[in-house]
């Protein structure tokens, strides 16, 4: 469904060109989930910008079949202060000019799915990280999307808040049968949501290994033995590439 | 509430600083509270200065509102629109020091001496401080705001109706609370020749006759106007921009 061959893709600092994606290709499968993981500014964000059509790429192609709808949760400044819960949930709709009734009756929906119902009225501001995630996520959904885009969504939550929004991630996507494609820096994270797991490179960002994960996105996949040897595999990988930095 | 309370408390010690300072004083030149009070309401009650009070309310809001009128969407646009920034923005470095004031007799000759050329002046002065405020203000906007808006498939107009100028009215507010002040400053400064209406008239006028207690009046008159003028902003600023009070 999406499909990215030999994307580079690289910044103008201070008059200097510096890459930061190099030669990657991939692909994920329809109702797939795939997540991305490397070390810190390795490229992560800016490839799950490239999949999102925000940033395009020097060179190579990024396609994705059948032009479907697509929702994004970003890391931060996602969510608009400015606006109330009800007005960011509706927002995507109210920008497409749906009636007032329809928007009203999605976030409504929204709201209670993600347990957010007396809060509508609130702004972001006034809500917990917890609350604004599950706002941002109401946000990507209310346009019923066919792709989810998520970079880092839960890293700035605390250990169980996160776990809770894991497992609703893997429901949703689950039950409306959405691609979802995931950046993070957490091993666990990639582990238990990711289907395709992407290991990337120091920057500028390579493709160093991706890796079949046949749990993933399966609930209770956590508690499992395979899902630790998977943890394992990956640090692995991971640490081999932040030793040959020392090096 | 207590700020209401507080602000009470404060006036009525600056009152009493006054009255203090006259019974002291016993001086004309520092009439008592209560005598410019009791002038205050007698004109107010006959009318003969509430016509001068609504001109110069008039000649002020006028002023303020020409200038807010050119200058937000002005400043929206430098600011979010990186091409028309790099045009205009030295004119505006080179326009925004010069004291506006001085080009009072320039404008008398071309506008003559009516109240046209008085709103004028409030107007060119405060549209400049208003337009700086306004044009950084829509600068920084973080970018992943306009990110989120992309992925949501929103048009450029959209964009300024949901994003930039929300994200801007804060400091827009900010910018009307020091052009209230200037405006109130230049008010009596385009009201002390060439007029027979006004507060600035008043005060000048009183003064030339050695009126002391009708200057005070006129002085009084022309903080409450200023204070009025704070008032409104503040009733507007709680209406638009309820998410900042409430962080």
């Amino acid at each position: 469904m999406i499909s990215v061959s030999s994307a580079f893709l690289s910044f103008i600092h201070d008059d200097r060109r510096q890459p930061v994606l190099e030669d990657l290709s991939f692909g994920v499968e329809a109702e797939q989930s795939c997540a991305i993981i490397g070390p810190s500014g390795c490229g992560k964000t800016s490839l799950l910008f490239l999949l999102a059509g925000i940033l395009q790429p020097d060179s190579g192609t990024i396609r994705i079949e059948g032009n479907p709808r697509c929702g994004t949760i970003l890391q931060n400044f996602g969510l608009f202060p400015w606006k109330t819960v009800s007005e960011n949930i509706g927002l995507g709709l109210t920008l497409q000019r749906s009636p007032e009734e329809k928007i009203r009756s999605v976030v409504k929906q929204q709201l209670e799915d993600m347990e957010l119902t007396g809060f509508g009225d609130h702004f972001p501001g006034q809500l917990s990280g917890g609350m604004q995630q599950r706002v941002a996520l109401a946000r990507a959904l209310a346009i019923e999307p066919e792709i989810l885009f998520m970079d880092e969504p839960l890293s700035s939550l605390d250990a169980l808040t996160r776990e809770r929004l894991q497992n609703l991630i893997i429901d949703i996507i689950r039950a409306k049968r959405i691609t979802a494609v995931l950046v993070t820096h957490s091993i666990e994270e990639a582990v238990f949501l990711g289907r395709k797991i992407i290991i990337l490179s120091r920057r500028p960002g390579r493709i160093l290994k991706i890796v079949d994960n046949p749990g993933g996105a399966e609930p209770g996949y956590r508690q499992t033995n395979r899902f630790f040897q998977q943890c394992t595999k990956i640090r692995d990988v991971l640490t081999g590439e932040l030793n040959g930095q020392e090096a | 509430m207590g700020r209401k309370r507080d602000i009470l408390i404060a006036a009525l010690i600056l009152l009493m600083l006054w009255a203090a300072s006259a019974v002291l004083l016993d001086s004309m030149a520092l009439p008592r509270p209560w005598t410019v009070f009791s002038d205050l309401a007698v004109k107010l009650a006959d009318g003969s200065l509430l016509d001068d009070l609504a001109v110069s309310a008039f000649r002020a809001l006028a002023g303020i509102v020409l200038a807010l009128a050119a200058a937000v969407p002005l400043g929206l646009v430098t600011g979010a629109e990186q091409h028309v920034h790099k045009r205009i923005s030295p004119f505006i470095y080179l326009l925004y020091p010069v004291p506006h004031v001085v080009l009072l007799p320039l404008i008398i000759i071309l506008f003559g001496i009516g109240n046209f050329s008085k709103i004028f002046l409030i107007a060119l002065i405060v549209f400049f401080q208003i337009l700086v405020t306004t044009r950084d203000g829509a600068r920084n906007i973080h970018r992943n705001y306009f990110y989120s808006m992309k992925t949501l498939g929103a048009t450029r107009w959209q964009i300024y109706r949901h994003v930039i100028l929300p994200a801007t009215l804060p400091k827009i507010l900010t910018a009307m609370r020091i052009s209230v002040g200037t405006a109130v400053a230049i008010l009596f400064f385009v009201e002390s020749f060439a007029t027979t209406t006004g507060l600035g008239y008043i005060i000048m006028d009183s003064w030339g006759r050695a009126d002391y207690v009708s200057l005070y009046t006129g002085i009084s008159c022309m903080g409450m106007l200023g204070f009025l003028l704070y008032l409104v902003l503040d009733r507007i600023e709680h209406h638009v921009c309820r998410w900042v009070i409430s962080d």
